[in-house]
Parts: C-alpha cells; structure tokens; sequence
C-alpha cells in the first residue's frame, strides 16, 4: 500500500459559493457519470451552474474571473446532499479544488470527500458569513484551513471551525484513506465473518 | 435477559464491528454488498491497480439498473457509453466470480427492488451499495446505507468499511391514515417535518401503528426516502409482515424456523434508548407534493405554494431559487398546475403494489392529450408478474408506455429524459434540478396514483377528488 502524506493545511483563494442544500446531482448531473475511470470528471464539475445548454458560460460566481484558480469552496447548509456519487468530490478535486468549508454537510459526501484527502471544515454560519464577505472584498485573499486546530486563518483573521476527530486525526496522520488500515485486520474480519449466520 | 435493552440498531452494529481503527472510528463488516454498473467500474479498477482479490465474492451481488434503456432489448446499444458500462460490470462480475442479475437472466431490475424480491435483503444484515437508496433495505429490519466509490472498493477488498456509529431517532406514526393517503406521503410528510438535513448523523426507525400495518413494500417506499431526509439509513423492526414477504424466495435461508427465531430476536428491546423521538399522527397527513428543488419543499395537495416571505428566514433563499426554477407563483395552489410528462418508476414507487394501486383507478381512462406517460417497473419480475395479471394493459390502452425495468426517468441516465422546462409528474424520490435529464426540467413528487391523476387530467390533481376516493365516495 502507498504510504499516504499527511494533510496538516490546505492553503489558497476561495470563491463564495454558498447556497444551500446544494447536492451532487448539481455538483456533477448524472449524464457525465457514464465513465469507468473518474479521470475525466475535472471538467463537468457543476457543470449545469457554470454552463448554458449550448454551452457558453453563464454568468455565475463559479465563472467570475476574480475567483479563477480559487482551490476552495465556501458553501452553505447540507452541502452534497442527496446521491452517493463519489463521483461529485472526485470531479471537485479534478476540477482543482482542495477544501471545503461550509455551514454543514451530508454525511456521505463528508466521507467521500475526506477518503480524497479533500478537508471539508463545518464553520457556524455568521463567521462562515463574515469569511465569505472578507472573500467578496478581496478575492485574492489567501485563507489556510488549518487542520491541526481546525480553524480558518484569512488574514489576521482566525475562525473557529468544526471537523469530526476521526477526520482530523486521519488527515493529520496520513490514513485519510483506510484501505491500508483495513486490510490489517484479516484474522479480526474473519472470526466476524465466521460469526454471522447468513450467505 | 439480564442485559441492557438494546435498538435493533445497536444489536447489528455490535454483531459487525470488527473493532476500532486509530482514527476513532468503526471497521464494520458489511454482510452484504449490492453492486450496480455506475459506481462499481472505479472500484474494481482502484482494487486492480492495487493488486487486491475481491475478499469474499459470494457476499456481492450485481446487477444493471441506472443506464440500462427500457425501450430496448437488444446489445449492444446505441448508447456506446452505456454498453462499454455494462460490458465492464459483466466482465468483472465473470472474472472475480460474484452473482449478476444480467439483463438477460429475467430477474435484473433496479438493485433496491431487487435485494429484496430476491430474499437476498435479511433482517438483521449489514448492506451496503454505492448507492443512498440503499436505504430502501433498512424494511426489513437490515442495516443498509449507501457508500461511496472508494468505500466500494474497501468492501470488495477487506468486507469492511470505515465508519462512525450512528445515532438513532424513532419516528412513531399512530393512527389511521385516511384512504388516498399512501406511504410516500407519509415519508414526503416526516421530511417536510424533519428537515432534508435532519437526520444528518441518524439511523432512523420507523414504527408505530401506520407502520405495523404496512405491508412490506409500503416500508420500502419510506425507507427508501430516508436518505432525502439526511439520514444515512431507516429501518423498520421485523416482524411477522417481514418473515411473510420473505418465505420461499430464492436466497431466503434454508433453516427457516431459526432464521426467524434470530430475526424476531434483532428487533429493538422495549423500553431500549433512542436519542430522539418523534411522533407524528396520521390523521394530520394528506396526499403531498413537492413544489421546489429539494424533497423536503413539499406541500399538502389542497395548500398554496407558500410565499418565501411567510418561510423561516434560513429557508429564503432555497425558496426564491427553488421557485424561479419551477416557474410557480407563490400564493396559488399548486393543484391546476399543468404537467407535460407523468413518470411511474424508480426504486420508491414501481413495486407490483404500486402498478397495481394506479392501475386499479387508471382503468378505462385515458392519458391527456400532450402529456408523455411511461410506466417502468422495478425489475424484469415485476413487469412479469404485472403482465400476467393484465396490467400492462391497463397502462397500454391508457395511453401510457410500458417499458422495460430500469432507473429511467428518475435521473434519467438513459435515453428517457425530460426536454427544455417540461414538467414532470414523477413517483420517483428527487426533485433536484436537473435531476430527470434536462438543466431547466422541472420535477414535482408524489405518490403513484397522485401521477396517474396527473396523468388523466393532465394537470396536478388531487386524486382523491377524481377517483372519488374516501370521504368523497360515501357522501
Ligand atoms: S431508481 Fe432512481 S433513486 Fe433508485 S437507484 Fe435508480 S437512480 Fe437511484
């Protein structure tokens, strides 16, 4: 198993996205899902928001210029609700992204995204609200999702935010992705397996 | 018993920890794992470039559901990406020796129908797919969530998942739904209560009178929205309903008086702890409809489209993008709202007893001109069943399309697909934007028989009134 680095920060310009309830039929719709490979998904990443049906942009904040080459999301309540598509995080991190930061998010996303190596930070919404105006006056901003402390850095500037310890102690220790851990415990598995009374 | 009593909840999880990893969280054993065509390709190439054997093959089943036509038989299909998809799940099924339900072998369908019609689906199992209405198994007392990819690819190689444990909140519905009131609206009505995040963080167990007379499918349709409320999974205790469904089928257990004996034994212990309870009466629910982007933007068929002023202030501004979407005027109600296409699938709603339901009112009606009417049953065995009992027919000289089993409609990864700003009447469990194929598609949901009173009138209708249901009938 390829050892894994350990992900202490994420540091780069945001674009404030913010909706609510925002779910991966939007961040990925299920026509670009036909793939066998996810290496391909970078460029239909909320694809629908960002585009017209003949495929010219549509004005949107994900199009505007002072927000190119932004690594980071900020989005609102219940972000990545609805399928499980793995697809939705993998597209977002083709697509250049390296964190998220939201008011909260759905619990499969969550994992999805954290298997990736892709933090996503919960923050409270009137400092998630006061980040995302600081953002808005200067898009060139530069915000550091500190993992270790689980806060925002924007500036001089600190925000509180929220991260499960799972997830903090994983991405701090290079095991965001469990497959190697999992595959230790063999013995462990079977005497589980060797228990159950069905298939 | 000298033990503390326990949530079904609890029992399972227990029988399936396989122990703690460093990061604090849960290696839980999935007992058993559903594959479709989507999200399995990418798992099974990450375990190729690993080098890793699928662990335990009998513990996985396949089958073809999201991009597979329903309008036709034949491969290859014109679709050349959805051919290479399934061509893909086939050759891995073949090469690491797992249980396919192919096109083919008259028993594929969409994979939470057919879990369950297969007897594979158990109380008292672990279950996961790549899929959130793997939620739709929890009826039967099992614990089933969906995961994603790369969890995919964790199950396939070790049989396990990484995961934190649940809470778990009990939602009793008591009383007596009134006729015309069905088991999607009782869902759509605990979402609308609840929160489409509410339940982040929960298992849900649903019980209570409603649910004790609920048939198994019934249950299905409510666990199978569980997800569209936030939570991870929902579930319903087994009882006698459940052990009757399951009797005879084809992966049911052999040894059947102890599997019962066992499968009694999971259900939650009285007086065990939840971390939340609900209730909710029945009598307070109609037949429900969405008006917005997210399943939890639902109203009673007889209320108006609120107006976003008169919502919690959180909820504005969903409520403006959600209503500018739909192209609805708030402050009108949303029945005479015309439809152009009515859609009867999807793994909520397309069990015999659905078909069945709408078509014992569609008889002898006829579909209204302009809109587009498809019925698609869950699996290969239900369009069977349903055919021998006549009821394609019904659906036939209505003017519907009968097609063939499959996803379809419900996020329409196939040819069926909505145009432009057409509205659908859908008995599917999504109305996201974009959801049913078309960026400026419309979605409204409801139950079966509320789609096909859609259908017939060609507007949203409150079937109750049309089909002379309940209170209308006896005065
Ligand atoms: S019917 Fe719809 S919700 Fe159900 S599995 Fe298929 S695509 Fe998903």
């Amino acid at each position: 198993m390829p050892a894994l680095e350990p992900i202490p920060f994420v540091r780069g310009t945001a674009v404030p996205y913010m909706g609510d309830d925002v779910d991966t039929d939007r961040i990925i719709p299920a026509r670009y899902m036909k793939c066998v490979t996810f290496d391909d998904l970078g460029e239909f990443a909320f694809y629908d928001e960002r585009k017209n049906e003949d495929g010219s942009d549509r004005e949107h904040v994900l199009n505007d210029p002072r927000y190119a080459g932004a690594t980071l999301l900020l989005a609102g309540a219940n972000f990545g609700c609805g399928s499980s598509r793995e697809h939705a995080p993998q597209s977002l991190y083709r697509f250049g992204y390296r964190g998220v930061i939201a008011e909260s998010f759905a619990e499969i996303f969550f994992g999805n995204s954290i298997t990736l190596g892709m933090p996503c930070f919960a923050m409270d919404r009137p400092p998630l609200e006061e980040l995302a105006a600081l953002v808005r006056e200067n898009p060139a901003l530069e915000l550091e999702l500190d993992v270790d402390r689980v806060e925002v850095r924007a500036g001089d500037r600190v925000f509180p935010a929220h991260l499960p310890d799972s997830a903090r102690t994983s991405l701090l220790e290079g095991r965001w992705d469990p497959i190697a851990e999992l595959l230790e415990h063999n013995a462990e598995v079977d005497a589980v397996a060797d228990r159950l009374t069905y298939v | 018993m000298s033990e503390r009593p326990k949530s079904l909840f609890e029992k399972v999880w227990e029988a399936h920890e396989v122990g703690k990893l460093s990061d604090g969280r849960s290696q839980l054993f999935i007992g058993t794992h559903l594959i479709h065509e989507v999200t399995s390709p990418q798992a099974f190439g990450m375990l190729r470039d690993l080098g890793l054997p699928v662990r335990f093959p009998q513990r996985t089943f396949a089958t073809v559901d999201h991009i597979v036509p329903t309008d036709e038989g034949e491969e290859p299909y014109s679709d050349r990406l959805a051919d290479a998809m399934i061509k893909e799940l086939r050759k891995n099924c073949e090469e690491n020796g797992i249980e396919f339900f192919d096109v083919h072998s008259g028993k594929q369908g969409i994979v939470h129908i057919i879990g369950p019609e297969q007897g594979i689906t158990q109380p008292g199992t672990t279950i996961a797919c790549g899929d959130s209405h793997t939620s739709t198994h929890g009826a039967f007392g099992a614990i089933a969530f969906g995961i994603g990819t790369s969890q995919v690819r964790d199950v396939l190689a070790t049989q396990t998942i990484a995961m934190n444990k649940l809470k778990v909140r009990r939602i009793n519905v008591d009383g007596e739904l009134a006729e015309g009131v069905y088991a999607k609206d009782v869902i759509l009505h605990i979402i609308r209560t609840l929160g489409v995040n509410g339940g982040i963080g929960y298992a849900y167990e649903y019980g209570g009178e409603v649910f004790d007379r609920f048939s198994q499918e019934e249950r299905m349709t409510v666990c199978n929205m569980s997800i569209e409320g936030g939570a991870r999974c929902g579930y319903v205790n087994p009882d006698e309903t459940t052990f009757e469904y399951l009797k005879g089928r084809p992966y049911a257990p052999k040894d059947w008086e102890a599997a019962v004996e066992r499968w009694r034994a999971v259900a939650s212990d009285p007086g065990c702890h939840y971390d939340d309870v609900v209730h909710i009466r029945a009598e307070d629910i109609a037949p429900t409809v969405t008006w917005g982007i997210n399943p939890g933007q639902a109203i009673f068929i007889d209320q108006d489209v609120p107006r976003p002023e008169d919502l919690p202030e959180k909820d504005r501004a969903t409520a403006e993008e959600a209503l500018a979407h739909m192209g609805l005027e708030p402050g009108e109600p949303i029945r005479g709202t015309k439809i152009d296409v009515a859609f009867l699938g999807s793994c909520t709603n397309s069990r015999l007893s659905d078909l069945q339901e709408a078509a014992k009112y569609l008889k002898g009606r006829k579909v209204a001109p302009g809109v587009h009417a498809i019925c698609v049953p869950g699996s290969q065995i239900t369009a069977r069943i349903a055919e021998q009992q006549g009821i394609d027919q019904i659906f036939r000289d209505a003017g519907f399309e009968w097609r063939g089993a499959g996803c379809s409609m419900c996020l329409a990864m196939n040819p069926d697909k909505l145009q432009g700003r057409q509205l659908c009447a859908s008995s599917s469990n999504r109305n996201f934007k974009g959801r049913q194929g078309s960026a400026t598609g419309r979605t409204v949901l409801m139950s079966p028989l509320m789609v096909v009173a859609a259908a017939v009138t060609g507007e949203i209708t409150d079937a109750r009134e049309l089909f002379e249901i309940g209170d209308e009938k006896v005065a």
